[in-house]
């Protein structure tokens, strides 16, 4: 692989491997060992141009604890548009020999966009609403890390899916993987052609309950709700689609709850689901990272070593 | 008077119903005959163009050709030279040009540099409203005095549906049509593409096909109150068309324009965020693709216009989302509209129509689009058979935004004539 931009990058072999790897990965990191050398002399820059505290830091973290030289560059669009364009930025960074950029933009398509113009590997840390595979593939990792397999496995995303960049990579992956995927949440949240992005959408929270092996809930992103809003009231979301101690005993046994976070307590999801036994969000996290090990070791060439190093 | 006599094309001329051998005789700048087998000691220039296609001259009823004021994408004079690289001798310049051509003095000034330029018609069309805001009326009598032959404000037809009433009425007293980009900018706003199967899998935010059949609808329905000729522009949505359809068939002066763009491609052009594929209406899908073409067949299209909307590199080499709409046209109308020829949607003859004789009656000038003894000798001459790659060397045009840049095309200009001299041929 030469660069991860979309979840239709990664194959089932590809998947396995990663995931392979990062369980040893964070079997590694929970023994409190934190420094490799796998990625000494090779340097990471994360390029954001849209704000992010878990990608961004998930990142930082993968590449300092492989012994990377990580630069952060944060930016907003609006300093774009007083002049520099994004190739020319990404090529005046490039020619400073990083080994991978970690690019989030918020224009779908950026990175394909910017990878004509760079020698650099880029991981695509979100671009829109397009793709945001590294989050496919630590939602992946945990649910098959749970579950031992995703064959079969009815999960459920809801929230607001036509806007949603994780929804778009979960959907890809987790079919590749054998898994189905529905969709939940209010119909103006909902793409049009759900076919396209590999989903089936549910109309009520009975379906949901009734078919979900696991519920990814996502973030209602209130900042991005300007006049024309998609829904009336956050205090009629949380009640009609928000997942509650309610609605979380009446789940099958088993059913898990994953959340991109960071989450809105009281909207998407009560406390009474954030302390459940039932939810696998802080497990995101720390496979997230193992994830982002695995990956930058993967751009980098380094897979083996990263390998040989955890064992 | 110089006489140049064109031997043995095919020509085709549906304004006179001709399409057979014959040779062609201009005298100056007019048409003197067609004739089979005209000696060549009639004419002081004999042009050999057996296995050739010879028609009037192509009528473009929609381009930008951003002069005044964006000169660094096009200007009069490399846009006239695309168009006669593409067999136009007569294009219809939209009114977004900075400043805007909503009074007298910029018409005169696009007319006046193109006769200086004196490689094809520019017949520039004003604004409806002062600046394009949709607002006040612009000076449209004095526009149209000063030689604009329709009135649009493209892109941005007056929300306001008073407003574009009293355009339309007024339109009408002056005998000018009004072109409109219809489109319900309150339903796509925001959007970057169309709203299909391919925008729910990239999540580039969609411009459904319904906001183009609702503002075509609004901007009929004004047409049918005001009895003004309405010319719908870059039709393509599959219920647009239908309702042109039944407006055609119940009466209202309605026209319309298809760009070789929608009949030839759907919105999967855009999948590997193709900005060059980015323009508004955007592309659809396979079923409006073939409503188009259909369209074209049947007649309810009357025209194929390009659009021709140049912007430069650095403006396309940018996010999908923050790029412009538009690409050029002038030089790929002819291979694509042959395409069409080539698939049966059309015969030869009706292609020329699309190209030449129905846009020649839209803007209501009768001395182009026809063959007929005493009209402007304007002519394109083509080889439909020749195959060459759209390399930005052939490009004439300032700008190189098109999908089909280094792309096969079939179907080449070899010449193209304007009132009686020769202002391009293929080397």
């Amino acid at each position: 692989m030469e660069h991860l931009l979309s979840a239709e990058d990664i194959s089932v072999e590809t998947f396995n491997e990663i995931y392979e790897t990062a369980q040893k990965v964070k079997r590694a990191l929970r023994e409190g060992r934190k420094k490799f050398s796998v990625l000494r002399g090779k340097c990471v820059v994360n390029l954001f141009f849209e704000p992010s505290t878990r990608t961004r830091s998930s990142f930082e973290k993968a590449g300092k604890f492989l012994s990377a030289d990580v630069i952060n560059i944060s930016t907003s669009t609006s300093s774009v548009k007083k002049g520099e364009s994004l190739i020319d930025t990404l090529k005046n960074l490039d020619m400073m020999h990083p080994d991978v950029i970690v690019l989030r933009h918020p224009c779908e398509g950026a990175p394909y966009t910017a990878k004509p113009f760079v020698r650099a590997a880029i991981v695509n840390a979100g671009d829109g609403r397009h793709q945001h595979p590294t989050q496919a593939l630590l939602d992946a990792a945990t649910l098959k890390e749970h579950f031992g397999t995703l064959e079969g496995k009815r999960i459920t995303i809801v929230g607001d899916i036509a806007n949603s960049r994780v929804a778009r990579s979960d959907a890809i992956l987790l079919r590749k993987l054998g898994a189905e995927v529905f969709a939940y949440g209010p119909s103006t949240m909902m793409p049009r052609y759900p076919t396209a992005m590999g989903i089936k959408v549910l109309t009520n929270f009975e379906e949901v309950i009734e078919v979900s092996d696991a519920v990814i809930l996502l973030r209602i992103q209130l900042e991005r709700q300007n006049a024309k809003k998609t829904f009336p009231s956050v205090r009629e979301y949380s009640e009609l689609f928000g997942l509650n101690r309610k609605r979380l005993n009446q789940l099958k046994p088993g059913t898990v709850i994953l959340h991109p976070g960071p989450f809105n307590r009281g909207v998407e999801l009560t406390n009474d689901v954030v302390v459940s036994e039932r939810t696998l969000i802080f497990n995101q996290v720390e496979t997230g990272l193992a994830v982002r090990m695995v990956v930058l070791s993967l751009m980098c060439r380094r897979l083996e070593k990263l390998k040989e190093e955890v064992q | 008077m110089a006489r140049l006599l064109f031997k043995g094309a095919r020509v085709v001329d549906p304004s006179q119903g001709i399409d057979e051998k014959l040779d062609v005789l201009v005298e100056g700048e007019r048409i003197l005959k067609l004739e089979e087998n005209i000696s060549s000691t009639e004419a002081e220039q004999v042009i050999d163009v057996s296995g050739l296609i010879l028609t009037p001259g192509f009528i473009d009823l929609h381009c930008h050709l951003r002069d005044p004021g964006q000169e660094w994408k096009e200007d009069i004079e490399s846009g006239s030279n695309a168009a006669v690289a593409g067999g136009f001798t007569s294009v219809c310049c939209m009114a977004n040009t900075d400043p805007v051509n909503d009074n007298p003095t910029v018409t005169k000034y696009i007319i006046e540099k193109a006769e200086k330029v004196g490689l094809c018609d520019v017949f520039p069309i004003g604004a409806i409203t002062k600046g394009l805001k949709g607002e006040e009326l612009a000076e449209i009598g004095l526009m149209v005095k000063a030689g604009i032959v329709a009135i649009s404000d493209d892109g941005e037809t007056p929300k306001d549906s008073k407003v574009l009433r009293n355009a339309m009425d007024y339109a009408r007293s002056l005998g000018i049509p009004i072109f409109t980009h219809s489109e319900d900018k309150t339903l796509s706003a925001g959007g970057h593409m169309n709203e299909g199967p391919l925008s729910s899998l990239l999540g580039i935010p969609g411009m459904p096909p319904e906001a183009e059949d609702i503002g075509t609808m609004r901007d009929i329905l004004i047409a049918k109150l005001t009895g003004a000729h309405i010319h719908v522009c870059h039709v393509s949505s599959k219920g647009a068309l239908q309702i042109i359809e039944s407006a055609k068939r119940e009466g209202v002066k309605v026209t319309c324009e298809i760009t070789p763009h929608h009949f030839t491609l759907t919105e999967e052009a855009v999948k590997e965020f193709n900005t060059n594929a980015k323009m508004c209406p955007p592309l659809r899908t396979k079923d409006h693709v073939e409503a188009c073409r259909v369209a074209l067949k049947t007649g309810i299209a009357d025209a194929i216009a390009t659009d021709h909307a140049p912007h430069t590199e650095d403006e396309k080499l940018v996010e999908f989302c923050q790029a412009p709409f538009g690409i050029i046209g002038f030089q790929t109308a002819l291979p694509l509209s042959l395409n069409l020829v080539r698939e049966g949607y059309l015969t030869l003859s009706q292609m020329v129509e699309k190209l030449s004789t129905n846009p020649a009656k839209i803007i209501g000038k009768s001395s182009i689009g026809t063959l007929k003894p005493g009209a402007r000798a304007n002519i394109t001459i083509f080889d439909p058979e020749e195959e060459f790659i759209l390399t930005k060397d052939l490009i004439k045009s300032k700008s190189y935004n098109t999908p089909f840049l280094n792309k096969k095309l079939k179907g080449r200009v070899k010449f193209t004539v304007y009132n009686g001299r020769i202002v391009y041929k293929t080397v």
